[in-house]
């Protein structure tokens, strides 16, 4: 049998510590992206979501809503695809809640503190994968959208931009479900998290204009980072809507900039801490 | 290599209002196979993630393979391997696609976690399965995988937290032969269980903790021999006899301790200082009184036994929780 040499003390220096915090992330990046090749119905399944979702709002309840002013059902699929894109990144969190929910709880965080790796890759190499995932069922969806006969109406720059909104508002929910999957007791608690986001995520303009709601709960769906970047990439994919005369409304490129700022700024240190407690 | 291979002193640990450890000390000669046996809630599992630099204690100090484990983590972390009471392999991987995985995080390089995965999957038995997910092993083969997964860097101590917890008898055999096996090659395992069966058949050394405290430190054969040399046990066949055989035994045994009576097993049972004559007086008395039994017989004191004689002990002699 082979001896097997430690590594290095001197990997303790500040330098390759930084080398080796990218090398194990990408190692357990490359772990979660094996789950999506091994395991396809797990992805199936938490893209099933969005497109029940979207065959539900399109077909079903949006032949009765008036979003662009020219009768009912008109202009629906434009309205409802980008804010489902919104959604889809919105709920996200739940996704990572639940993954670090389940690392905690099957003793795999205790196994990777108690190795020489970079501790720090057990949360930066979920936020990675997580993003990549995201942007894979952003691709999904957006197949979906194109056979439903949706089209982006604005040019490159601008579909582009309307993506990396998208991504920006899932890359700061990585760090509310970090903190919220290591704060849970296990994977169901994680699980019931659903009944915090779903209405999280359906107050909002995703699927219905706020003015179509009763005044207060209107002026809550608008100011939601969720319709924020909703209301921004319907402004870039150049979509019908109804500005309802909220304030944010008017600003929604900034709120979709400033609301994933603001949650990042909070979350970030919160998910930290809490990882740092785990040594509590 | 330090003389012991973990050495802790006065470790104390709070957890809100739980005193998971008051003061506990551990000395494990390196090259042995040191048990911490006790109840749940006795600090077993706080003490191992103390010395795995998983949590920090609050109070003393602890070395591991020569470093300490607040100070010096790092080194800690290269020499040691934590199976933890969860297993913690991925299910939706193959067995060798873990155990690279591992590798690769020990930082060991992918060629050389590739080479090595193939190594410990024959040196645990797992070679013919090494493609298939976990998920799709009994108890004791995913058992096998997650020793095999802190085995990467041939660890100077190994520590299993309640390693057989679940397993159906078979995996236990499995596994109790597995860490036989790596105790055989020098590894020294610190490991905790509440099966004092494990303890005997696994460990040199035995601590007993209970409250977080340690309440002895023994051989397992020495454990068993402080509560007292052989008992007679009578298994009688009609529950009306127990108190006659009882009276019996009491006679025979001639001690100061009187015999216990289990009425739900219609068991008398008694320490006694020299057992084949006792045995012997007591056949020959149950047979002119006419007594009909099912079963007599001499035996060893179990570690059951002293395990709960010796907590027991522990609780009387005062309530160490918060």
């Amino acid at each position: 049998m082979t001896t097997w040499t430690r590594p290095p003390e001197s990997d303790d220096s500040l330098v390759a510590r930084a080398r080796w915090a990218v090398a194990d992330c990408r190692t357990v990046v490359a772990q979660e992206l094996l789950h999506l090749v091994r395991q396809p119905s797990t992805f199936a399944w938490q893209l099933g979501f969005p497109v029940v979702m979207v065959l539900l709002f399109v077909y079903v309840f949006g032949s009765a809503m008036d979003v662009s002013g020219q009768g009912a059902g008109t202009g629906y699929l434009e309205y409802a695809m980008p804010g489902l894109f919104a959604m889809s990144m919105a709920f996200g969190f739940m996704n990572t809640a639940f993954a670090v929910a389940m690392t905690k709880e099957k003793g795999f965080i205790d196994r990777f503190r108690s190795m020489p790796m970079a501790s720090s890759a057990v949360v930066t190499g979920r936020g990675v994968a997580d993003l990549l995932h995201a942007a894979v069922d952003l691709v999904i969806l957006v197949v979906i959208a194109l056979v439903l006969g949706w089209r982006p109406g604005g040019g490159l720059v601008a579909t582009l931009t309307a993506f990396a909104l998208l991504l920006w508002l899932r890359f700061a929910l990585i760090f509310v479900g970090v903190h919220l999957g290591l704060s849970v007791k296990n994977t169901e608690a994680a699980g019931n998290l659903f009944a915090v986001a779903f209405p999280f995520g359906m107050i909002s303009s995703v699927f219905t204009p706020p003015d179509l709601m009763p005044g207060w709960l209107g002026a809550v769906a608008a100011w939601n980072p969720v319709s924020a970047t909703a209301g921004a990439i319907r402004e870039l994919f150049v979509s019908p809507a109804v500005s309802s005369g909220y304030w944010i409304e008017g600003h929604a490129f900034a709120a979709a900039v400033g609301w994933p700022a603001v949650i990042t700024a909070v979350f970030l240190p919160l998910a930290v801490r809490r990882y740092g407690r785990l040594g509590r | 290599m330090p003389q012991h291979a973990v050495y802790a002193d006065g470790l104390e640990k709070r957890y809100r209002k739980t005193r998971a450890l008051a003061g506990l000390h551990l000395a494990v000669p390196a090259g042995t196979v040191y048990g911490l046996l006790g109840p749940n809630g006795a600090g077993k599992t706080t003490a191992v993630r103390i010395l795995c630099t998983l949590t920090r204690a609050d109070a003393g100090r602890a070395e591991v393979a020569g470093h300490d484990v607040r100070t010096q983590h790092r080194q800690v972390r290269r020499r040691i391997g934590l199976t933890g009471q969860q297993t913690a392999v991925d299910d939706s991987l193959s067995a060798r696609q873990n155990l690279v995985m591992f590798g690769r995080l020990f930082h060991i390089g992918t060629a050389a976690a590739r080479q090595r995965a193939d190594e410990l999957l024959h040196q645990f038995g797992l070679a013919d399965v090494a493609d298939r997910p976990p998920r799709t092993f009994s108890g004791g083969m995913r058992r096998r995988l997650d020793l095999a997964s802190s085995m990467i860097l041939a660890p100077d101590v190994l520590f299993l937290d309640e390693p057989t917890t679940g397993l159906d008898p078979a995996g236990r055999r499995e596994v109790w032969q597995a860490i036989g096996d790596l105790a055989a090659g020098g590894t020294t395992v610190v490991l905790t269980t509440h099966y004092l069966d494990e303890a005997d058949k696994l460990c040199d050394r035995v601590s007993v903790i209970d409250h977080g405290r340690n309440v002895v430190e023994d051989t397992p054969e020495g454990l068993k021999r402080r509560i007292g040399t052989e008992r007679v046990d009578v298994v009688a066949t009609d529950p009306g006899d127990l108190p006659r055989i009882a009276e019996v035994l009491d006679k025979a045994a001639a001690t100061a301790v009187e015999s216990s009576v289990d009425a739900a097993t219609l068991t008398v049972s008694a320490a006694v200082a020299d057992g084949v004559p006792v045995l012997v007086e007591v056949a020959a008395q149950l047979r002119v009184l006419g007594i009909p039994v099912s079963d007599l017989g001499l035996r060893r004191p179990t570690l059951d036994e002293a395990f709960l004689h010796l907590t027991a002990g522990a609780r009387g002699r005062g309530e160490v929780r918060a």
